[in-house]
């Protein structure tokens, strides 16, 4: 039997009057790629938000790796979030340090006893797979945005984590880019052996990249399955517009 | 309606609320300071940087204002003090008006602009960028290292500002006595120290120590506290600068109260 890692009921998120989530229900099962689709406002952040501490839900339950989420001590959630590689939309680099200090800020913090040799060997290795060795000693600023986004990346997997969550991670990049992103999805799921939730609304990132869909729509999950069952079938009007309207159909 | 006697009413209320909702989340955002200060980890190598920019980085901005202050004051005072033929009081007159108040005054105000609005600016950033959530989700404590390092650093760096602007300062009245009065740096310096007590020293070090902090934690507060946007972000440079320094002279009134206390007894 699969094992489900993170395990989703009933999510119920508002914001002062505007509810975002409705009752959520969501299984992700270990090894996969689940892409989590929907209009931008649809609530996709909010749930893994919610998934890594950094929101709280109002209803339901959220249990990521048997953990339940909301009622974990700081202590237990850092436990968890050690577990966790969340990928920021807009990369979330750390304007003020190199590539080696952003990669090397949350392993020295977080593995104990990490000798400089050890260290240096940890950063160049995570920054070979993403290809791009060559940037260890640049600033952020200094960086495209496609090469932010890889360096956001290999923040997150310098600590080895056994679920990614990617929000939005083709966003504002050129197909070219776009490509050369959902190409190293699938490498870092082959090459760390991760679970991945996938937060997009671009049908190329989620076809490439994506073993199982789920589409959110008016905050709950309108359709989920295989690419082709969610989007090339669809019965809903919502889903087939959403299809539609993307650019692989035009 | 806008005439609504009920409708004012209403929007007292709810600045009346905003106001004790702003200080709940003030006080509870010192208490943490307070409560995460003491233990580890210790980000000392940010504490360093910290210092660094804070002091270092404000040396010339203080040089060149301390040294005017020095100037100009004792220019301004010196009618005064000829109409009574007592010019050689100078030297006393201007260190007890700079060791006791405008050293940590104008380094104060200065840090506050500089330093406090920096702070502001960058945390403020960084919580617009999800910086700061970043730092959270990779199990690290942002408090930690954004906002404990930066108060501590300018909880120590602005008495050692203060200090420097006091030395600064003299040396440009002394510049001002020497061309008027020709009096010598030994004999400037005698008078200076012979009119400055102990206690001027130490109470201008104490406020120092509370002014630094003033100016740390109330540029982390807003930074931490701005709402998305650039917009939000210099918002909370600008009020980061109006807080600190509306705060730093009520310190200034307080200091002087208990200064006056001690003096008495």
């Amino acid at each position: 039997m699969v094992e489900t890692v993170v395990k989703v009921r009933n999510l119920v998120k508002s914001f002062g009057e505007l509810d975002v989530l409705k009752g959520v229900d969501l299984d992700l099962y270990k090894g996969e790629n689940l892409v989590v689709l929907g209009k931008s406002g649809s609530g996709k952040s909010v749930l893994i938000k919610i998934m890594v501490g950094l929101l709280t839900q109002d209803e339901g339950s959220v249990k990521v790796l048997g953990k339940e989420v909301k009622g974990l001590s700081q202590r237990e959630l850092n436990e968890l979030r050690l577990k966790i590689g969340f990928s920021f939309q807009a990369s979330a680099l750390y304007d003020s340090m190199t590539v080696r200090e952003n990669l090397e800020f949350p392993l020295v913090r977080n593995v104990k006893n990490l000798s400089k040799a050890d260290k240096d060997k940890l950063v160049e290795d995570v920054l070979d797979s993403v290809g791009l060795l060559g940037t260890i000693n640049q600033m952020p600023s200094e960086l495209s945005g496609g090469q932010r986004k890889r360096i956001g990346i290999a923040r997150t997997l310098i600590l080895k984590p056994e679920i990614m969550l990617y929000d939005e991670p083709t966003a504002g990049l050129d197909p070219i880019t776009c490509m050369d992103i959902n190409n190293l999805i699938n490498q870092v799921n082959e090459k760390y052996k991760t679970t991945s939730i996938i937060i997009t609304h671009d049908l190329t990132c989620a076809k490439v990249t994506g073993d199982r869909m789920a589409v959110l729509l008016d905050g709950v999950f309108g359709a989920k399955g295989k690419f082709e069952e969610v989007f090339e079938h669809a019965q809903d009007g919502r889903v087939k517009s959403f299809y539609d309207y993307n650019f692989i159909k035009q | 309606m806008a005439g609504d006697p009920s409708s004012k009413d209403k929007i007292i209320g709810k600045r009346i609320d905003k106001f004790f909702i702003g200080l709940e989340s003030a006080f509870k955002f010192v208490k943490r300071f307070f409560q995460e200060v003491w233990f580890p980890p210790y980000e000392f190598k940010e504490v360093i940087r910290q210092c660094y920019q804070i002091g270092w980085n404000s040396l010339p901005l203080i040089s060149l204002t301390g040294f005017i202050v020095g100037v100009v004051f004792t220019n301004q005072s010196r009618p005064s003090l000829a109409e009574f033929g007592a010019t050689s009081w100078l030297p006393a007159l201007i260190s007890i008006a700079v060791v006791r108040a405008m050293g940590p005054l104008v380094t104060a105000l200065i840090a506050a602009g500089k330093v406090g609005s920096s702070i502001g600016a960058e945390i403020g950033s960084m919580k617009v960028t999800e910086q700061i959530d970043a730092m959270e989700v990779s199990a690290t404590n942002p408090f930690k290292f954004l906002v404990v390092t930066r108060v501590l650093a300018s909880t120590f760096m602005i008495p050692i500002l203060v200090l420097y602007t006091d030395f600064v300062a003299l040396l440009g009245a002394f510049t001002n006595v020497h061309f008027n009065e020709l009096v010598s740096l030994s004999t400037f310096f005698v008078q200076v120290f012979d009119a400055i007590s102990f206690l001027d020293v130490t109470s201008s070090m104490v406020k120092s120590l509370f002014f630094g902090f003033t100016i740390g934690i109330v540029g982390c507060y807003k930074g931490y506290n701005s709402t998305k946007g650039t917009e939000g972000v210099g918002k909370a440079a600008n009020s980061a600068v109006v807080m600190a320094m509306f705060l730093i002279f009520i310190e200034e009134l307080l200091s002087l109260q208990v200064t006056n206390f001690f003096r008495q007894l």
